[in-house]
């Protein structure tokens, strides 16, 4: 293990009665990236100010590479410690390379120039940043993305060993976000240890070493992402559901949000989903938390939806992958959709395979098609997919993934509702199937 | 790592340490180009009169007296309107213009608000109440410098108690010491009223001084100024690196080991000083702290290490020529009316033309 970076024992920051950290204590290994993730006003910002000396502590001491800040200069501590602070826009007329020369404010004495050393850690900041290419522009013509790296260069022209970063994402797009995240990953190589306050979980998941959970003032977990990012602890940290998942892009471990009904509580009825292919996972991972009683089949074994629906403790019928769905599988099936008031077919993909599932469908005594894709794109039944999925339009409510929470909401409300008829559904392929 | 990597590497170095050299040589050069403008100013300027006297006698006068070697034909009645009638003036006008632009400059980085002036946090209203005071109250002191005295005592007494009302727990906000300086001159705008209610046969004198004028200067109203304005205009040289600074925001410049407090502190009471010291031997002459400052950033940029200096210089040609205007027409009107009349509507140009959007 890498030695300790930083390391803050007992540390309270008050405004006025209002204590914004509550005697943290915590230990940075160096040459690492850490996230600072939390609620708005959990007070990342305010560690960040407090590690670079900026906001004086009321109770506790911070060392940085062993020296406690509150005793060294104000110098002294910014060849320690830089900082990035979060985009706020500038309004004068500074070129790219004073702005960044600024940054050697630390070592410079009032009375002396600019000696080549500083040129040097100039030039390399300007590299190292990506904005060696502008040096002679004015910032007030950059955009938000290339102002960050300038400011960037700045702080790395102070060679410190630690670099904080307030939201350095906040103010990017995607493709910058992720620039920026990168540079700075590359900047461990150079032996730094970097602080950044990030509001992007799945960004942090993916770019940092470390992640610490800050919730009213306190660390409540430290730790590589995997062990941080918890369905237990996001939902502690940000009061919402959330879903902790692999990401298959990045290998890093993701989360998602979901959104809670106020009205979800008192929900009775029971749902089935008809899924396949993981079309079904979206809509049980909503309804769950709409508050309806879910089952679902019939899927296959070990697909998305099979494990969506184990996951969240949903009943859920399967076949081996690539079998067909028995007789005896339609049968189970039908008295699963029997026992539900409302029968739900996802958008799926319509095959010989699964033929059976859908005849059963017809056994519903309320029946809900998701469409998000013509049929004529998701069958592969040919004309006995098209005659048994407009025998079921005729009958069904139609809707689509994103509104499918709405329209069960207001079928079992009971609310009269126009159902569809068949003028409504125009055959993608031949109307004269139906 | 190519050949051109290795090169381009050079060349950034290269152009690192040329560009600090650039700084002192666009400093050097633009210092020198304004000093020039100003003794022209000030040899016109010293000629222009009720007996009007060419350039080339003002020259050989004002050579003459400095270094006295008798070299050149003069008639002592011409040195003596130069040297001791019309030069006490020009160098008066000339310091306070040096002095008005330079803590303009200071005051608009400091505030980063384009409308910042010298008096910005009360100088002026301070040193006002204190120059009525003593014009209006029976109070018979040896006469002399107790006008300047009291106007510049009060004048940084005023700068004081707004920085005490806006600092809370060793903190000033600058948006805090700009509001309270507001509130403050507001409060002695009304105790001026007052006071001239109660003027009586003085109200004429009181008014002429409000305006800020220049009239009847003598050699011993410039060494007050002399002994002040420059030494603290040095001082304030040495910080302009942390005014570009704190251009930044004062997040950043605490970030990168600016001792922001303690700096706003020494900026403060520096560009009080000089603008009490202009005040109180001039009156309030408005618009050049403003005007000035706008103007070089428009010509030298934001850089306060070429623009406080260039500033400053300006600032004292405007100065002198104003003056030479105020005094030169039928009837002589304070200088601050010159400075106004002509300042505003130029200013107003640059705005519409979006040249003064920002600092």
């Amino acid at each position: 293990m890498s030695s300790t970076c930083v390391e803050i024992q007992d540390l309270s920051v008050r405004f006025g009665d209002v204590t914004v950290l509550d005697s943290i204590d915590w230990e940075v290994p160096e040459r690492k990236f850490i996230g600072l993730v939390g609620p708005n006003g959990a007070g990342k910002t305010t560690l960040l100010r407090t590690l670079n000396g900026t906001l004086a502590a009321h109770t506790g001491e911070i060392r940085i590479n062993d020296r406690a800040i509150s005793e060294l200069t104000s110098k002294a501590v910014s060849r320690t410690v830089a900082t990035v602070h979060q985009d706020t826009g500038v309004a004068f007329d500074f070129d790219v390379e004073t702005i960044v020369e600024m940054g050697r404010t630390p070592y410079r004495n009032r009375f002396g120039g600019f000696d080549t050393e500083d040129a040097a850690a100039v030039e390399q900041a300007l590299a190292r940043a990506n904005v060696a290419q502008f040096t002679q522009r004015s910032v007030t013509t950059l955009s938000g993305g290339e102002r960050q790296r300038v400011m960037l260069a700045r702080a790395l022209a102070q060679e410190t060993p630690l670099l904080l970063l307030d939201e350095p994402t906040a103010s990017l797009d995607i493709h910058h976000q992720v620039r920026t995240l990168q540079l700075v990953r590359e900047l461990l190589v150079e032996g730094k240890t970097v602080i950044a306050a990030i509001h992007d979980l799945n960004l942090a998941s993916q770019y940092c070493d470390l992640l610490a959970v800050i919730v009213s003032g306190e660390i409540i977990a430290f730790g590589p992402p995997r062990s941080v990012l918890t369905e237990s602890i996001v939902e502690q940290a940000f009061d919402a559901t959330a879903v902790v998942f692999d990401d298959p892009v990045t290998g890093s471990v993701s989360v998602r949000t979901l959104a809670s009904d106020p009205s979800s509580c008192e929900r009775d009825a029971h749902i089935h989903v008809i899924g396949g292919g993981g079309a079904a996972t979206p809509l049980l991972y909503d309804l769950q938390m709409a508050g309806y009683t879910l089952s679902c089949g019939v899927v296959q074994t070990g697909g998305r939806d099979a494990e969506t629906a184990h996951r969240l403790d949903i009943p859920v019928q399967t076949v081996d992958p690539y079998a067909s769905v028995s007789v005896s599988d339609k049968e189970m099936a039908e008295s699963m959709i029997c026992d539900a008031d409302c029968t739900i077919i996802a958008d799926i993909n319509i095959a010989e395979g699964n033929i059976k599932t859908i005849e059963a469908a017809a056994k519903s005594n309320q029946l809900i098609l998701v469409e998000d894709r013509p049929l004529s794109e998701r069958n592969d039944a040919g004309k006995k997919g098209e005659r048994l999925y407009g025998s079921l339009h005729s009958r069904a409510e139609i809707t689509t993934l994103r509104d499918a929470r709405q329209t069960l909401n207001s079928l079992t409300a009971g609310s009269p509702q126009n159902h569809n008829t068949l003028s409504g559904y125009q055959s993608p392929s031949s109307s004269d199937s139906i | 790592m190519s050949r051109t990597t290795v090169y381009n590497k050079c060349l950034a170095d290269e152009n690192l340490i040329v560009d600090d050299v650039t700084v002192h040589t666009r400093t050097t050069a633009w210092s020198a180009a304004l000093s020039g403008l100003l003794m022209i100013t000030v040899i016109a300027s010293a000629g222009i009169g009720p007996v009007a006297i060419p350039p080339v006698t003002v020259t050989y006068i004002l050579i003459d007296s400095v270094i006295p070697l008798h070299a050149y034909p003069i008639e002592q009645p011409l040195r003596t309107i130069v040297i001791d009638i019309r030069l006490p003036r020009i160098v008066l006008a000339g310091l306070v213009g040096f002095a008005l632009a330079s803590a303009g400059t200071v005051m608009q980085g400091f505030f980063r608000n384009p409308m910042a002036d010298p008096s910005i946090i009360g100088v002026s209203s301070g040193a006002a109440v204190g120059a009525v005071a003593t014009i209006i109250l029976p109070l018979s002191l040896p006469v002399g410098v107790e006008l300047q005295g009291a106007a510049f005592i009060t004048a940084l007494l005023t700068a004081f108690a707004v920085y005490l009302i806006a600092t809370r727990n060793g903190e000033t906000p600058t948006a805090t010491l700009l509001l309270a300086g507001v509130a403050v001159q507001t409060f002695l705008g009304a105790v001026i009223s007052f006071m001239l209610l109660f003027s009586g046969k003085s109200l004429r004198r009181v008014v002429y001084w409000l305006m800020g004028h220049l009239g009847g200067t003598t050699w011993t109203d410039v060494e007050a100024a002399i002994l002040i304005v420059p030494p603290v205009f040095a001082g304030l040289l040495f910080y302009t690196h942390e005014l570009n600074v704190l251009l930044l925001g004062e997040k950043d410049a605490s970030a990168i080991g600016v001792e922001v407090e303690r700096t706003k502190r020494i900026l403060l009471t520096a560009a009080s000083i000089i603008t009490a010291t202009a005040v109180a031997v001039t009156g309030v002459i408005g618009f050049v702290g403003l005007i000035v400052p706008h103007v070089m950033r428009l010509l030298v940029g934001p850089d306060h290490r070429i623009l406080l200096p260039t500033s400053a210089l300006a600032g004292a040609s405007f100065l002198v020529a104003t003056d030479t205007l105020a005094r030169s027409g039928a009837v002589e009107v304070p200088v601050g009316i010159v400075t106004a009349a002509l300042g505003a509507p130029f200013f107003l140009y640059l705005l519409r033309r979006q040249e003064v959007t920002r600092l």
